[in-house]
């Protein structure tokens, strides 16, 4: 699912790399843990995550994450978006809770990180 | 080709800069065109080890080094050492605080899935001195 569909299921906008919003990602992590997301298959991953640290985007470089929406209505520092922006990593925010997005998303067919459902 | 190294510093405590080594890493790997999933297996390594450098340790240093048919990280550090290694490799063992538990990390994942990750995984620790983590990732010939 391309990430502009995802952006209006969530009512979600964009803070950085609205040029990639056709890029499409199948599985979705939601997590607070670094560790979690470094732990498991998050290569081309969606995650939702309430962290809006430099250390998010990081990890989700380093990880191969494809996206990371920021859930509750979080806007990061100036810091972390410019750090999305250099690594080319699409930065966007909701104004939903972690549950309330991962069971819309869930909804519309995406998988956890590991595929299940 | 032949053998590369490069060197990177890491602070204790520097939150804002932990990750540029690994991320620098990957951008290096990729300009040589590895397979993205050795990249992945690189970078997630190095990260894991620069944080445990940045919680746990007072200073050290990923080393990267580059031969012909296989990459080398190699993290050293001066710091208090890990008194029981296998204690440490358990997953979920950690000592990290609560300060950087609230960062997402500390949740003693990092070795066991630093591991996971290498193809080869070496660990050395001494008490008051410092710990070495050397991790070996086959690339085949390039």
């Amino acid at each position: 699912m391309q990430l502009t569909e995802i952006a209006m299921i969530l009512d979600a906008r964009f803070l950085v790399g609205k040029e990639f919003a056709s890029k499409e990602v199948f599985k979705v992590g939601s997590s607070d843990l670094m560790s979690d997301i470094l732990a498991a298959d998050s290569d081309g991953s969606l995650i939702l995550t309430g962290l809006a640290t430099q250390q998010i985007v990081r990890t989700a470089s380093v990880a191969g994450v494809t996206a990371i929406i920021l859930i509750r209505g979080k806007v990061p520092s100036q810091e972390v978006i410019d750090l999305a922006r250099e690594e080319n990593l699409p930065l966007l925010t909701t104004s939903l809770s972690m549950f309330v997005s991962s069971g819309r998303l869930y909804k519309h067919e995406l998988t956890g990180l590991d595929g299940r459902r | 080709m032949g053998s590369l190294v490069k060197i990177f510093p890491i602070k204790h405590r520097d939150f804002i800069h932990a990750g540029k080594p690994s991320i620098e890493i990957k951008n290096i790997l990729k300009t040589l065109n590895t397979p993205r999933e050795i990249i992945r297996r690189v970078a997630v390594c190095g990260y894991e080890g620069e944080m445990n450098v940045v919680m746990h340790a007072r200073n050290g240093q990923i080393r990267l080094e580059l031969s012909n048919t296989m990459i080398i990280i190699k993290i050293t550090d001066k710091g208090p050492g890990i008194p029981d290694i296998d204690q440490a490799m358990e997953k979920g063992f950690s000592t990290a605080l609560d300060e950087f538990r609230e960062m997402g990390f500390g949740a003693g994942m990092g070795l066991p899935n630093m591991k996971k990750n290498a193809d080869r995984f070496e660990i050395r620790s001494t008490p008051e001195k410092g710990t070495t983590v050397r991790m070996e990732f086959a690339t085949g010939e390039r």
